[in-house]
C-alpha cells in the first residue's frame, strides 16, 4: 500500500502540465551552421578530430541518405520535417578539447545534472544515500560532458567512454563493430544518424568479465532547434555480462525537436546484455505543441551461442515515438527478451514494439508489452516474430496488453508472426480493455479514491515489466507512470 | 524514387486493363469507370500494400488468361431442397426453382436499369478501396442480384455454384449481391469445387444483412483453380447476425478477403479451415469494422500446412470511437507439418473506444509429440494417430457450421484430405 500512496502523492505534487524536466540550462553553445550538407558532416567529423576512415564512413552514409525517402508506414502523423532547418551539432562552449577531469566541467552543467538527479562527482555519489553505484556517461546536446567511474571500470578491463573518444582510443573495436548490427543503409533515420552522429556511449566488456557496476548514459537535449543524434555501441565478449541504463529528458519548447539515435548491441558466446531505457523526452503540451520526435533504431545481435539480450523500456515521453528494439538471434540457443511499458497521454503518438528474428537453432524469445493510452493519444504496438527455415526448435511467447483510459484515445496492435519451419512454436496473445468497473469499485469500496484506485490497478497491470528493471530505475519508472497518467482519471 | 518507374505496368496489369469495356446505363458506367480508374492508379497489389503484405499478386498474376466466352443456358436441378444458381466459366447459366420470397435478377439487367440503391449496394460497399475489389467492379460482366424478402425464413440453402467446364485457362469476372430483408433467415453457400480446372476467378459477393436478419455463409473453396480472388463485402444492420465458415483447399493461389461493417448490437462470426499442400498459397484477410455500440465478433481460423504450402492470415478488428461495449475475439492457429511450409500471421487490433473487451491469439506449432505418443502407445499407427489429431484440430472450427448437410460435407473433405496425405 505504501508504494501506492507514494504514487498518488507524486501525482498530487505535480502541476497540470506535469513535465518536470522542462527547464532550460542557460549556457553558451557552439553550433554547426544550420542545415545539412556534406560540409556539416565534415564539420562534425573535424570537431571530433576524427580519423579519415571515420569521415569517409559518415560521408558514405550521407550520400546514401540523400537517395532515401522518409518511411511512412507507421501509425504516426506529423508535419514534414525540414532537415535543413535544424542544427546538427551543438556543444557547450566552455568545453575544452580532449579528456578532462570533472573539475573542468562548467558548473552550470553540473548543476543541470544535479537538478535532473544525476550526480556526476564520484565522491558525491559515494557520499550519497544510494546503496549501489552507477557509472554515468552524461551527454549534453551533441557532446559527452562527463563519464564517471572510468578508472574503476578500467581495473576490471571494462571500456566505458564516449564513442567519440573510442574512435581514437580503440579504433580496431569501433571499426570492427560500428554498423555491424545496424548497417549504414538500414533505414532512413539510421542512415541519417550514421552521417551526423555526434556522441554516445561505447562499452566493451572483455571475455569472462561481469561488469562490476551498472553503466548508464543520460541524454539531455538543451539547445533550441537542435537534433540529437547519439550512437551507442555495446559489446559483450564471450561470457561477459553488462547491464546498461539509459535515461533522457529535454526542456519544454514550442517547436518539435528531432532525436534520431542508433543503438547497437553485440553479444558473443554465453554473454548477456541487459539494456534498460526510461525515455522521458518532453512530450509536448496538452494541445500537442512541441515535444521530441523520437526516431530510434535499436538492435541487438546475439552473435554467439547461448548469448542473451534483454531490452526493457519504459516509454512515457516524446511527442512521437518510433522505436523497435530488436534481437537478431543468430547464435544457437540464444535468447531475446523485450519488456515494454508505453504510456501515452495528451496528443502523444507511440508506434513501438520489437522484432525477434530467429535464425539459429533452439533460439527462444519473449515479448511482454503493456500499452496504456490516455487523453487523445494513439498507442500502437508493432512487432515481428520470424523463424528462419533453419531455426528449428525456435520458440516465442508474446503477450501484448493495452489499456485505454478515456474514449478519445486509441490502442492498436499490429503483430507480424512468420514461421518458416515445422518445429518452431509461436504463441501470441493480445488484449485490449479498459480498467474494469468491478476492480475500481472493489478498490474504492475499501476507501481508495478513484485516482488512487486507478494508480493501483495500473501498477498491477505493468508489474511484469517493472520487475525487469534494475532497482534504481524501477522506483523512478513507477513514479513516472503516475505522472504520465495524471489528469486522465475521471 | 522516380515517378516514371511507378507507372510502368506489368503485363498482367496491361492485359487486365485491356478487358475493360463497361456497358449499361450511364449511372452504372460511371461507377465502373471510377473503379477502373482506381485500379489503374493502384495497379495489382504487391507486398508494398500493407493489406497484401504476404501475397504478391503483381508477381503471382503475371499471366492473365483470356476472358471466358458466354456459356449456353441450361436447366439446373435443386440439390436436396437447396436452390442452386449455377455459373459455368464465369457466366450464369440458370437456376433451380426459387424459394418463395426470393427474387433474382441478372447483373446485366441491373446494370441496364441502373437503379441507384442496387448500384450503391453493388459498387459502393465496404472494401471498395481495395484494388482487387475495384478491378472486379470494373470488369465483372456477369452475376446475380438476389433479394430475400423481409421476414422470410428459408429452410434450405441457396447455393451459388461456380463451375469450370474444362481445364482451359480462362479469366472469369463475377459480382453478386445478396440482400436479406429485415428478420429474414438464410443459409448461403458459395461453392467452388471443380477438379482439374485452371481458371482465374475474380469474384465479389456483397451481402447486406437487414435488421434482425440472420445469414449463415459457407464457402467451399476446393476447386483446382489457378487463381481464386474471392471478396466478401458484408454490411450487417442493427441486431443482425452474420456467420461465415470457409473451407479452403484447392488452387494455386486463393485469396479471400472479407470486410464486415458491423452495426449496432450485431453478431459476427468468421471461421475457417485451410488445408494446404504442395505449392499452394492461400491468404485470408479480413477487416471487421465495429461502427456502432454493443456488437460482438468472433474469428477462428485454422491452417494445416504440408509440403511447401504457404498460409496467410491477416485479421483486423477495428472499433470506432462510437462502438462502446464491443466484444471482439480473434484467434488464428496453425499446424505446420513440413519444414518447407510457411505460415504468416498478422492479427491486428485498432481500437478507439475505451469500454471494450478485445483480444486476439495466434499460435504456430507442430503436432504435439506427447499426444502422438499417447495415441501410438494405445496401438494406433502413426499416420492414423496424426490424422486423428489433425481432425480434432480442425473440428473445433468446423463445429460452427450450422447447416448439417454442409457440416458433414466439410468434415468428409477434411478426412479425405488426411487420408490422401497418409497414403
Amino acid at each position: 500500500m505504501a508504494a501506492v500512496h507514494e504514487t498518488v502523492e507524486t501525482v498530487k505534487s505535480v502541476d497540470v502540465d506535469a513535465y518536470k524536466y522542462g527547464f532550460v540550462t542557460d549556457i553558451e553553445s557552439e553550433k554547426a551552421p544550420k542545415g545539412l550538407d556534406e560540409s556539416t558532416v565534415r564539420y562534425i567529423s573535424a570537431k571530433k578530430n576524427e580519423p579519415e576512415w571515420m569521415l569517409e564512413w559518415r560521408l558514405d552514409a550521407f550520400r546514401r541518405w540523400k537517395t532515401m525517402t522518409e518511411p511512412d508506414w507507421s501509425r504516426v502523423h506529423y508535419p514534414k520535417i525540414d532537415y535543413q532547418d535544424l542544427y546538427y551539432y551543438s556543444a557547450p562552449k566552455k568545453m575544452g578539447d580532449g579528456p578532462m577531469t570533472i573539475d573542468d566541467v562548467d558548473p552550470e552543467l553540473l548543476r543541470t545534472y544535479e537538478k535532473l538527479g544525476i550526480p556526476l562527482r564520484e565522491q558525491e555519489i559515494l557520499a550519497g544515500v544510494t546503496t549501489s553505484r552507477v557509472a554515468v556517461d552524461a551527454v549534453f546536446d551533441s557532446v559527452s560532458v562527463a563519464t564517471t567511474f572510468k578508472a574503476e571500470l578500467n581495473k576490471a578491463g571494462v571500456i566505458f567512454c564516449p564513442i567519440s573518444e573510442a574512435v581514437h582510443s580503440h579504433p580496431e573495436l569501433v571499426k570492427k563493430y560500428l554498423g555491424s548490427v545496424v548497417p549504414v543503409t538500414d533505414n532512413y533515420f539510421a542512415t541519417l544518424n550514421s552521417a551526423v552522429f555526434s556522441d554516445g556511449s561505447f562499452v566493451y566488456v572483455p571475455p569472462g568479465v561481469r561488469c562490476p557496476m551498472e553503466l548508464s548514459t543520460y541524454f539531455r537535449i538543451n539547445e533550441q532547434n537542435t537534433g540529437q543524434f547519439e550512437r551507442t555501441l555495446i559489446i559483450a565478449d564471450k561470457g561477459a555480462y553488462v547491464s546498461y541504463l539509459e535515461g533522457c529528458t529535454a526542456p519544454k519548447r514550442d517547436e518539435n525537436q528531432l532525436h534520431a539515435a542508433v543503438v547497437e548491441l553485440v553479444a558473443h558466446d554465453d554473454a548477456e546484455i541487459k539494456y534498460s531505457t526510461v525515455q522521458n523526452w518532453y512530450p509536448g503540451d496538452s494541445e500537442g505543441r512541441g515535444g521530441i520526435y523520437n526516431f530510434v533504431t535499436k538492435r541487438g545481435d546475439c552473435r554467439g551461442a547461448r548469448s542473451k539480450i534483454s531490452w526493457t523500456q519504459v516509454e512515457t515521453g516524446s511527442a512521437i515515438t518510433w522505436k523497435y528494439p530488436s534481437c537478431i538471434l543468430r547464435g544457437e540457443s540464444s535468447r531475446g527478451e523485450f519488456y515494454s511499458i508505453a504510456i501515452s497521454n495528451g496528443r502523444q503518438q507511440v508506434d513501438s514494439g520489437t522484432k525477434m528474428l530467429h535464425l539459429g537453432k533452439n533460439t527462444t524469445s519473449r515479448i511482454i508489452s503493456k500499452g496504456i493510452a490516455a487523453g487523445r493519444s494513439d498507442n500502437t504496438y508493432r512487432g515481428q516474430v520470424f523463424a528462419h527455415r533453419k531455426a528449428t526448435g525456435a520458440r516465442n511467447f508474446t503477450n501484448c496488453d493495452s489499456l485505454l483510459i478515456g474514449n478519445r484515445c486509441g490502442a492498436h496492435t499490429v503483430p507480424y508472426i512468420e514461421a518458416r519451419n515445422a518445429s518452431s512454436t509461436f504463441e501470441h496473445e493480445a488484449t485490449t480493455s479498459k480498467i474494469s468497473e468491478d476492480q475500481l469499485f472493489y478498490c474504492m469500496q475499501r476507501g481508495l479514491s478513484a485516482e488512487e484506485a486507478t494508480a493501483l490497478i495500473v501498477n498491477g497491470f505493468v508489474r511484469d515489466v517493472l520487475q525487469q528493471l534494475p532497482m534504481e530505475f524501477a522506483v523512478e519508472a513507477q513514479k513516472l507512470i503516475a505522472i504520465s497518467l495524471e489528469g486522465s482519471v475521471g | 524514387m522516380d515517378v516514371s518507374v511507378k507507372n510502368l505496368k506489368t503485363t498482367g496489369e496491361t492485359a487486365l486493363a485491356a478487358l475493360f469495356a463497361p456497358s449499361g446505363a450511364a449511372a452504372s458506367k460511371a461507377l465502373r469507370q471510377r473503379a477502373f480508374d482506381l485500379f489503374q492508379t493502384m495497379g495489382l497489389p504487391s507486398r508494398r500494400l500493407e493489406s497484401w503484405h504476404y501475397t504478391d499478386l503483381k508477381r503471382m498474376l503475371a499471366n492473365v488468361a483470356p476472358r471466358a466466352a458466354t456459356s449456353a443456358a441450361a436447366n439446373v436441378d435443386a440439390e436436396a431442397g437447396a436452390c442452386v444458381i449455377r455459373f459455368v466459366d464465369g457466366h450464369c447459366i440458370g437456376h433451380s426453382a426459387l424459394p418463395k420470397g426470393v427474387t433474382l435478377r441478372g447483373l446485366s439487367d441491373v446494370l441496364a436499369q441502373g437503379d441507384a440503391d442496387t448500384l450503391g449496394a453493388l459498387y459502393a460497399s465496404v472494401g471498395s478501396e481495395d484494388p482487387v475489389v475495384a478491378l472486379n467492379a470494373a470488369l465483372a460482366d456477369d452475376g446475380v442480384v438476389i433479394d430475400v424478402a423481409a421476414g422470410v425464413t428459408l429452410d434450405a440453402a441457396i447455393i451459388l455454384d461456380f463451375v469450370s467446364s474444362d481445364a482451359t485457362a480462362r479469366s472469369e469476372f463475377m459480382r453478386c449481391l445478396v440482400r436479406v430483408g429485415a428478420g429474414a433467415k438464410l443459409t448461403l453457400v458459395e461453392r467452388h469445387v471443380s477438379a482439374q480446372a485452371s481458371a482465374q476467378r475474380h469474384l465479389a459477393l456483397a451481402v447486406s444483412v437487414g435488421a434482425h436478419a440472420s445469414v449463415s455463409h459457407v464457402f467451399e473453396g476446393v476447386a483446382d483453380l489457378d487463381v481464386l480472388l474471392a471478396s466478401l463485402l458484408v454490411d450487417v444492420a442493427a441486431q443482425g447476425n452474420f456467420q461465415s465458415f470457409a473451407l479452403v483447399s484447392g488452387g494455386r493461389l486463393t485469396r479471400r478477403q472479407i470486410w464486415v461493417r458491423a452495426g449496432q448490437a450485431t453478431q459476427v462470426g468468421l471461421r475457417g479451415v485451410s488445408l494446404l499442400r504442395g505449392e499452394q498459397h492461400a491468404d485470408t484477410t479480413l477487416v471487421i469494422d465495429h461502427v456502432e455500440p454493443n456488437s460482438e465478433s468472433r474469428e477462428l481460423f485454422k491452417h494445416i500446412l504440408d509440403g511447401s504450402a504457404t498460409g496467410v492470415f491477416q485479421g483486423k478488428v477495428v472499433v470506432q470511437p462510437n462502438a462502446q461495449k464491443t466484444d471482439g475475439g480473434m484467434k488464428s492457429h496453425a499446424l505446420i507439418l513440413s519444414d518447407d511450409a510457411t505460415m504468416d500471421n498478422k492479427p491486428e487490433l485498432e481500437i478507439y473506444a475505451d469500454d471494450v473487451v478485445c483480444g486476439h491469439g495466434a499460435t504456430v506449432a507442430q503436432l504435439d509429440d506427447d499426444q502422438l505418443f499417447y495415441l501410438m502407445s494405445r496401438g494406433i499407427p502413426k499416420t492414423q494417430a496424426q490424422a486423428m489429431l489433425i481432425e480434432a484440430f480442425a473440428l473445433s472450427a468446423v463445429d460452427f457450421v450450422e447447416d448439417e448437410v454442409q457440416r458433414e460435407q466439410v468434415m468428409t473433405f477434411v478426412r479425405d484430405w488426411m487420408m490422401a496425405r497418409g497414403a
